[in-house]
Parts: C-alpha cells; sequence; structure tokens
C-alpha cells in the first residue's frame, strides 16, 4: 500500500477549528457568522473530498505532528474506513449549518455564536478520530469531542438546565478515563512500549492471552461509550435535552459513529479480527450487542417523547453495526460500515423532522401530532424516507447495508444473530411507522381534542431544504450505493 | 515604602529570579552535553573543613529549572499584588521571597546530606515568614502551625543524618553510600532507622497523607503571590529530596528492593484518594486546590515506590508537570480573588464572558489536573499508569484514574458555574444574543503583569506535554545512573 506524506488530513481538521475565530469575532453580525461556518464547513468537504480520489486508488495518506510517547506519536493516516467516515461527517455539516440557522432564529434561541463555535470544534474533533493513525491519537480527539460537546448539551431558554450536560460529560469522561484508557497503557505495556498503529490485522497478536483479551475488549467496548452499547448508554437520551442540530448531527452522526468507529477500529486495527476469531471473541462482543439492539428497541417504543424515541432508536442502531462488526467475517465488516452511512443519513433526516415540528408547533410528543401530516407534508413524506433507512427497507441506503449485516450472520453461522436482526427491524417499523400514519390518518375522534392544524405552516425553507437534501441522500444510497462499497471492501480485503 | 525604592526592590528581585532562571537553563543544556558539573563553594574541599559541594546531574537541573521558571514568573505576577497584599512591607516580602528560592534551589542541588538540612531550614523559615506575611489572620495561625510541623519534620530528618553520620561518618550523599555497601552497614539496624527518619521528615515536608494537616490553611490564607511560589515550589522540591535520598544517599538497591513498597504504594493510593474526597467537600476554590496537592504528593510517592524504572521516571516527570500545573492554578485562583474579591465557587459566576483570558489559562490547567491530552498531566498519568502495570500494582491504577474522574468533578463544577452561570434559574438571564451578563459589578481581566505569568504557565503546561518524550529521554538518562532503576527492562 502506498503512502503519501501530505498536510490535507491536518488542514481537513484545523478548517473548523480555525473557522472559531471568525466566528467568534463576528459574533454581532449573525449573517456573517453564519458565512464564516459556511465557509469553513465548504472548505473542510472540499479538503476530505479532494482526498478521496488517492484513497479509491489504494492509497493512504499519512501526517505526523509530533512525538507524543516513544513509538506512538500523534499522527494522521487515511484509510479507506476514515475517509468514508469523514466524508459522512463533513457533508452532513453543510446541511446542518443551514438547518441550525433556521432552527436557532426561529426559536430566537440564546448563546448562537457559542452554538456555532463548539460545533465547528466538534467537527474538528470528529475528523481527528477519524483520521487517526494509532489509538492515542484517536483517544486524545476522542476527548476532545466530549470536551468540545458539553458546552452545546444546554436546553432551549436554560429551563432545567446542566444535569444534562454534567451526566453527559461525567458519563463519557467516566467511562473513556476510566476503562479505555487503562485498557490503552495496558496495550502499550504489553507490546513493550511497542506502536499502538493501527495495522489490518491488528499489533497485540502474540502479546496477550485470550483472558487479557476478553478483558481488553470489553473496556474498550465499554469504554469508548459514544456508542452507547448498553448499560452505559444513559448519556444519549439524557443529551436530547440539547438543540435539535446538536441532537441531529452531533447525537445521531458525529458523536455516536465516533465511539462505533472506535470500537471498529479496535476490533480491526487492534486486535485484528484473526486474533478475535482464534480467540473466539467475537461471539462475546455481539451478545452484548444483540443485548443492546433488542432492549433499546422495545424501550424506543415506549417513549412518547419523539427525540427520546430516536435517541433509543440510535442506540440500537449503533449495536446493530457493532454487531455487525463482531461476527468477525468480510461481509459482517463491510455490513458494519456502510451501515455508519446509511443509518448516518436517515436518521438525520428524522432529527431535522422532528426540529421542525418543533419550530413550527412547538409539538414534542408523537401523541400530539396526530394529523400533522396535512400541514406538514414535506417534513412528514421526509420523516416516511428516514423511516425506511433506518428500518432498512427499499429504496433506502439503509436496505442494502442491513442486507449485507443479515449476510454477515449467515457467512458466520450465527442463526441466533440472524434472528435478532429480524425481530429488531419488527421492532423498528413498529416504533417508526405508526407515526407517520397517524399524521396522515388521524384516528377519528380518538382520545383528545382533534387540533385544528389549519394555521400550522411548514418550518421555514432553511429548515424544510436541509431535510429535503438529506431524504433525497438517503434514497441516493440506494441507487448510487458504489463509492461506499468500494471503500468498504478495501478495508475488508487483504492488502 | 518609597516608589523610588520600591521600584529598585521590584527590579532587583525581577533581575534576581530572571538570571537565575539563565543559570538554570544552562546549566541544563550544560549537563545534558557534558555530564554532572561538581562545584565546591569556596573551593573548600572535605579535608580541611565542613564541604559545601554542589552537583548538578541530569535530575536536579530539570527540578532546578521547574523552580526558576516558577520563581521568575512568581515575581512578575506579583510586582502589583505585593503592592496591594503587603503593604508597606514590600522590601520584607521580596527578601524572604529570593531567600525562599536559594533555599529551595540549594535543597536541589547541594551534594551534602547535611547541608540539605541547613537550605531546608532556610526555605522554611522563610516560608513561615511569607505565609504570615498576608492581611488575614488566620494566616498567622496557619503559619504557626506550619511552623510546628515543619520544625517536627525538620528534626527528624535531621536526627537521621546524626545516625547516619555517626555509623559511616561521611556527609556527602555519595560518600554514605558508598560507604555503606563496602562496609556492610546495608543490615544494620542504626542505618534502618536513619532511613526511616528521614523518610518520615520528608514526608512531614510534602504533606503525604496522613502528615498533611498544615498544608490547606497554610496555602489558603497566605497572599496570592506567596502561594503561587510555595504551593508549586515547596511540596515538589520535598519530594525531589526524597527520590535524591533514595537513590543517592540509600541507593535504589536498598531503598526499593525491601519489600516496603507493598505498603507504601497503598499509603499513596489512601494519599490519593483522601486527598480527592476532601477536596469534594471543599466550599473553596483555593482550599480545594490545596486538597488536590495532598492527592498529587500522593501519586509522586506511590510512583516511586512501584519500584520500577517507568514509576519512578513517572514521579519525577510529575514533579515537573505538577509544579506547571499548580503554578497555573494558584495564579489563576489568586488573578481571581483579587479581581472578584472572594474565595468561594459562586465567585466564578459567568467569569468565561467577563475573564475570557483567565478563564482559557485556568481551563488548560484544570484539563491538565484532570489528565486531558495534550496537556502535560496527561502523560504524567500515562508514565505512572505504565509503572504500575508493569509492577502489577492495580489498587495504584485504579487510584490514579478514580483521582482523574474525582478531579473532572471538581473542576467542571467551576467551568460549568464559570461557564453558564451560578443560578440559571434566576431570572437575570438576558437571553437573547451573546452579551447576557449578571449583576451590575465590574468584574474585568487582571492587569497585564498578572495575565503574562498565568498565560506562561498555560504554555508550559501544554510544553511540556508536547515534549514529554524528550523531558523523559532526560529522565530516564538520570536515572541510567543509579543502579537498579536505572536498567531499562
Amino acid at each position: 500500500m502506498d503512502a503519501i506524506h501530505s498536510a490535507a488530513p491536518l488542514w481537513a481538521c484545523l478548517a473548523s477549528l480555525l473557522a472559531v475565530v471568525p466566528i467568534v469575532a463576528l459574533g454581532r453580525w449573525p449573517n456573517l457568522r453564519e458565512g464564516a461556518t459556511f465557509l469553513a464547513a465548504g472548505a473542510k468537504f472540499a479538503i476530505v473530498a479532494s482526498m478521496l480520489p488517492l484513497v479509491l486508488d489504494g492509497k493512504v495518506i499519512e501526517f505526523t505532528l509530533f512525538q507524543a510517547a516513544p513509538n506512538a506519536a500523534l499522527a494522521f493516516r487515511v484509510d479507506a474506513f476514515g475517509i468514508f467516515f469523514a466524508l459522512i461527517a463533513s457533508i452532513l455539516w453543510i446541511p446542518t449549518t443551514l438547518y441550525a440557522i433556521g432552527y436557532m432564529r426561529g426559536l430566537g434561541e440564546h448563546s448562537q455564536t457559542r452554538f456555532f463555535a463548539f460545533f465547528a470544534v466538534s467537527l474538528s474533533a470528529t475528523l481527528g478520530v477519524a483520521f487517526a493513525a494509532n489509538l492515542l491519537t484517536l483517544y486524545i480527539f476522542y476527548e476532545m469531542l466530549s470536551l468540545a460537546t458539553f458546552p452545546l448539551v444546554v436546553p432551549p431558554r436554560r429551563q432545567g438546565i446542566l444535569p444534562g450536560a454534567r451526566f453527559y460529560l461525567g458519563h463519557l469522561l467516566g467511562t473513556s478515563v476510566g476503562f479505555a484508557l487503562p485498557a490503552l497503557i495496558y496495550c502499550y505495556v504489553k507490546t513493550g512500549g511497542g506502536s499502538l498503529d493501527f495495522s489490518l490485522d491488528g499489533f497485540l497478536a502474540g502479546h496477550v492471552s485470550r483472558g487479557e483479551s476478553v478483558a481488553l475488549l470489553l473496556l474498550f467496548a465499554f469504554g469508548f461509550s459514544k456508542a452507547g452499547l448498553m448499560p452505559f448508554h444513559s448519556w444519549l437520551p439524557n443529551a436530547m435535552v440539547a438543540p435539535t442540530p446538536v441532537s441531529a448531527l452531533l447525537h445521531a452522526v458525529a458523536v455516536v459513529k465516533v465511539g462505533v468507529f472506535c470500537i471498529v477500529r479496535v476490533v480491526t486495527g487492534v486486535f485484528g479480527v484473526d486474533l478475535l476469531d482464534e480467540f473466539d471473541l467475537g461471539a462475546v462482543l455481539g451478545w452484548v450487542a444483540a443485548f443492546t439492539v433488542i432492549v433499546s428497541s422495545l424501550i424506543a417504543l415506549s417513549q412518547d417523547n419523539l427525540k427520546r424515541r430516536l435517541a433509543f432508536s440510535t442506540i440500537g442502531q449503533l449495536a446493530y453495526i457493532v454487531l455487525g462488526i463482531a461476527l468477525l467475517t468480510p461481509m459482517g465488516v463491510k455490513g458494519s460500515i456502510l451501515h455508519i452511512g446509511a443509518h448516518a443519513f436517515g436518521k438525520i433526516t428524522l432529527f431535522f423532522c422532528a426540529g421542525a415540528i418543533f419550530v413550527a408547533t412547538g409539538k414534542k410528543y408523537i401523541s400530539q401530532m396526530a394529523g400533522l401530516g396535512k400541514a406538514m407534508p414535506v417534513t412528514f413524506a421526509a420523516f416516511f424516507i428516514g423511516s425506511l433507512s433506518v428500518i432498512g427497507l427499499p429504496p433506502t441506503g439503509g436496505f442494502l447495508s442491513k442486507f449485507q449485516l443479515v449476510l454477515g450472520t449467515m457467512e458466520a453461522h450465527q442463526i441466533g444473530l440472524l434472528v435478532v436482526y429480524l425481530v429488531s427491524t419488527v421492532l423498528n417499523a413498529a416504533y417508526f411507522l405508526p407515526i407517520v400514519f397517524r399524521a396522515f390518518f388521524p384516528p377519528a375522534g380518538a382520545g383528545a381534542a382533534p387540533f385544528s392544524w389549519r394555521n400550522v405552516k411548514e418550518a421555514p425553507v432553511a429548515c424544510v431544504a436541509p431535510i429535503c437534501f438529506t431524504a433525497l441522500c438517503a434514497i441516493a444510497l440506494f441507487f448510487f450505493p458504489a463509492i461506499g462499497q468500494k471503500l468498504a471492501a478495501m478495508m475488508v480485503a487483504a492488502p | 515604602m518609597q516608589a523610588g525604592s520600591l521600584r529598585l526592590c521590584l527590579k532587583l528581585a525581577l533581575g534576581a529570579t530572571a538570571f537565575s532562571l539563565w543559570c538554570g537553563v544552562s546549566l541544563l543544556i550544560q549537563v545534558a552535553g557534558d555530564g554532572p558539573v561538581e562545584y565546591f563553594l569556596g573551593n573548600w574541599r572535605e579535608p580541611f573543613g565542613v564541604g559545601i559541594q554542589f552537583r548538578i546531574d541530569l535530575l536536579n537541573a530539570l527540578v532546578l529549572v521547574a523552580i526558576s521558571s516558577v520563581a521568575f514568573l512568581t515575581a512578575i505576577y506579583s510586582t502589583r499584588l505585593v503592592r496591594e497584599e503587603t503593604r508597606g512591607k514590600e522590601a520584607l516580602f521580596y527578601s524572604l521571597y529570593l531567600l525562599q528560592v536559594t533555599g529551595l534551589s540549594g535543597m536541589t542541588i547541594t551534594a551534602d546530606a547535611f547541608n540539605l538540612f541547613v537550605l531546608l531550614e532556610v526555605a522554611s523559615l522563610t516560608g513561615y515568614g511569607l505565609i504570615a506575611m498576608g492581611a488575614s489572620r488566620r494566616g498567622t495561625l496557619a503559619a504557626f502551625n506550619y511552623v510546628i510541623m515543619g520544625t517536627i519534620g525538620a528534626s527528624f530528618y535531621l536526627i537521621g543524618v546524626g545516625y547516619l553520620y555517626i555509623k559511616t561518618g561521611a556527609l556527602n550523599m555519595i560518600e554514605i553510600r558508598a560507604i555503606i555497601a563496602e562496609s556492610g552497614l546495608a543490615s544494620d539496624r542504626m542505618i534502618h532507622v536513619a532511613f526511616i527518619l528521614m523518610t518520615i521528615g520528608v514526608w512531614i515536608k510534602m504533606a503525604f497523607f496522613p502528615l498533611y494537616g498544615w498544608l490547606p490553611n497554610a496555602y489558603t490564607y497566605s497572599p496570592s503571590s506567596t502561594g503561587a511560589l510555595i504551593a508549586p515550589l515547596t511540596t515538589k522540591v520535598s519530594v525531589y529530596v526524597m527520590i535524591r535520598i533514595l537513590l543517592s544517599v540509600f541507593g535504589a538497591d536498598y531503598a526499593l528492593r525491601r519489600r516496603t513498597g507493598g505498603v507504601v504504594v497503598w499509603l499513596a493510593v489512601i494519599a490519593i484518594l483522601a486527598g480527592s474526597i476532601l477536596a469534594l467537600a471543599q466550599t473553596e476554590f483555593k482550599r480545594m486546590l490545596c486538597y488536590l496537592i495532598v492527592a498529587e504528593v500522593g501519586y509522586m510517592v506511590g510512583g516511586v515506590w512501584l519500584e520500577n524504572r517507568m514509576g519512578v521516571l513517572g514521579a519525577v516527570y510529575h514533579i515537573v508537570s505538577d509544579a506547571a500545573m499548580t503554578l497555573c492554578l494558584f495564579l489563576a485562583a489568586g488573578i481571581i480573588i483579587r479581581q472578584t474579591g472572594g474565595y468561594g465557587y459562586a465567585k466564578f459566576d459567568r467569569l468565561f464572558r467577563r475573564m475570557p483570558v483567565t478563564m482559557a489559562a485556568f481551563c488548560v490547567g484544570a484539563f491538565s489536573m484532570i489528565g486531558i491530552p495534550p496537556t502535560c498531566g496527561f502523560f504524567s498519568k500515562w508514565y505512572l499508569i505504565q509503572g504500575a502495570i508493569e509492577a502489577g500494582r492495580w489498587e495504584y491504577v485504579a487510584a490514579l484514574l478514580i483521582s482523574s474522574l474525582i478531579n473532572a468533578i471538581l473542576f467542571f463544577k467551576v467551568i460549568e458555574i464559570a461557564f453558564f452561570g451560578a443560578k440559571p434559574a434566576e431570572g437575570h438571564d438576558h437571553g437573547h444574543g451573546d452579551h447576557g451578563h449578571g449583576g451590575g459589578e465590574k468584574i474585568v481581566e487582571a492587569p497585564g503583569s498578572m495575565l503574562f505569568p498565568l498565560l506562561c504557565a498555560a504554555a508550559l503546561i501544554l510544553f511540556i506535554g508536547i515534549f514529554n518524550t524528550q523531558i523523559a529521554d532526560l529522565i530516564g538518562r538520570a536515572l541510567d545512573a543509579f543502579p537498579v532503576v536505572g536498567t531499562a527492562k
């Protein structure tokens, strides 16, 4: 595999970090300030996209910042998986910014400068994780992301303020410092202060026993609790107090996907699929994830708050991804990687819709949304598409990735896990489709007084346009899956 | 004091500390290049009298640079504060200040166990004076308390040195070690007693739990510029002295290979946990920092008694990094107390908007205490935990991690108040735009002469973190000179 040395990954990271300066400086002029965000988002996407052809060409892009510890530098290395994730995060930042403008101004939110500034920092940390060349770099950016998103988890208008933010940070830092950090240092000691670089076969083979591997794997899986594996999932529903753009991009895409990204990296790059297979550890991680898939779906069914239902759905979908990787088969790994993308577009659409409904009507409970479809047809149509993608039905990208995950279970001869996927699909349908159905066809005269939605209109264009964009993307992933498939295949294929 | 002579006084203090910083740095460079430097004061060698010998290797050169940097930065910081906090006693303050720096530097570079005691007393006596100099009466009481505890500690140390002298007839550290090794005194009971007395003596001086009682009040109620000098240095230099006694006087194989490690690491674990938990119970920011110092001392003592190279290396690295962190936080605390006029957490109310520079630097210090990369606090833990895993001391690993988490709680409690406001439920939230401000008090940034040292300290934290490989490499070379811990696995 050819390595190219280039500072492009650094610039991709810095693009949003540097944008903090103009964002803060232009705080008094909101239009200029948001202009700076757009500029940064565009630049970031352009830099990431410019690296894509090289990576598709089978090259990796490397860049070393400084030597952080003997044999472990703070370094970037862009491979197929990293660029795949970076592309998703950076492309979605653009519509999210537009959406955030509509949402924040629509609600007259406070502290908008702070919001946009820390949003930009979060994106930098996300790309840092995506491009991390080794476990230490990964960890550093992982922590940076926890800290950068902390000021964003603040409810609108400061009602019932900080417990949410406190819980959020406490949970994320507690698990990463308590579990992931000792595991990281243990790996470093065990390999004799050796390199922590990710490689296609992992670097732990020959250094750890089976018992140590079990402990390390669980420490990593629970330590990177942004992935929301139960029982360390509860930060996510609690983070839903944040403004919806934060929930949409960060708590459906960037932050949570960073969690699963880390776990995928640990499984493929630290242990190596072969080592885990040899120790027969896939099942351990697989059943932890399977438990999360089923239980979170059941909890989602009972949530009336739309954003909380979406949050529990996210927890389930993240566990899908972890489950896929735990199958330790090429198809499973490919399916996992693709599902990161498919779920991102589907779930961000759903969150955008939830936010649009809140901006237009002030409603956040599902039981209040009956009949709303007639007043907000575009939003609910998009919601339907997003639901299809998350459930895994054609014509959306979710179908393809889920199909591969299911094939993976068959490849691994794990019929039990196959059943988990199928049951969960039914549950997904059960908690999403009724929302859409009742919105368009309200039960006649049932329950509380029928609302009159005559005065309700769609949310501002700035909110609706991004919804349409991401919904179309979710469909496009079904018809044009080639790039994702190729990148995922590159991760699986031996060099 | 007249304005003219005050200005001269400030210039002298600044010049002296700047010069000692320059000397420290050039010594470090020289030692790193050419090996240890020895110097006999007045060229009086041993047979003709009590030799005053300095011996500088990489270990104490590093500590010396840390001391002189802190002294210089705090001297800049104090130029305005001294006129406010100790009006009319400026000349006294700076005399004691410079003597204090002399004592600490001397303790660091001396090669003689008895001279070390003398310089320890120089540092301690000036320390008592500096602490008592504040306007607060509690400071005077705290200083008295400190005098008693400090004297007991120094006496323990002196008695230990006396026993050693009786047995070996030598005071020079290297000679003592050579005599113990040659004449088979290693199993002598009197040497054991000397070892225990000297260790306990320095433990009192460094406030190792449970001998920490004097510290919190003494540091909290001292003038801010005293706190910023003494808090980062006194305990750290005592830790250095402990390491020096273990390695140079008794030898690592004597001191660390006697299965004492098990007990001491447990003591360190208790120190870390107790310091952290006591810190949680505090309602004043500066007091909270004082209890954290107690916890940090536990880090270093535990690291040394892990009985392997990585542990000692981590402890020495932590001396340097903890000096920078403590300096940064005490400087920030001093500024905040001056600008807001109080010690309590509530004084942090929305300080991010009013004092953004101070709070940014404060955050760097806080993140370092929590151990968030790439600050130096992270790499201290990185080395210490590596040592602990190698030694199989899981209780120490757990203590370090728990202490990190408690630090996260402690500092985010403050950061939260500074960021979001102390009483969010109150109606004074303006809600719109970004320029909400509570109350009517005018709280502004401190003058540049106070901000500059603070920013330097924050930069040092990042510098020590980013260049940790190089610093660890220097420490490793220093440890190579000592058998047992010197041999890499």
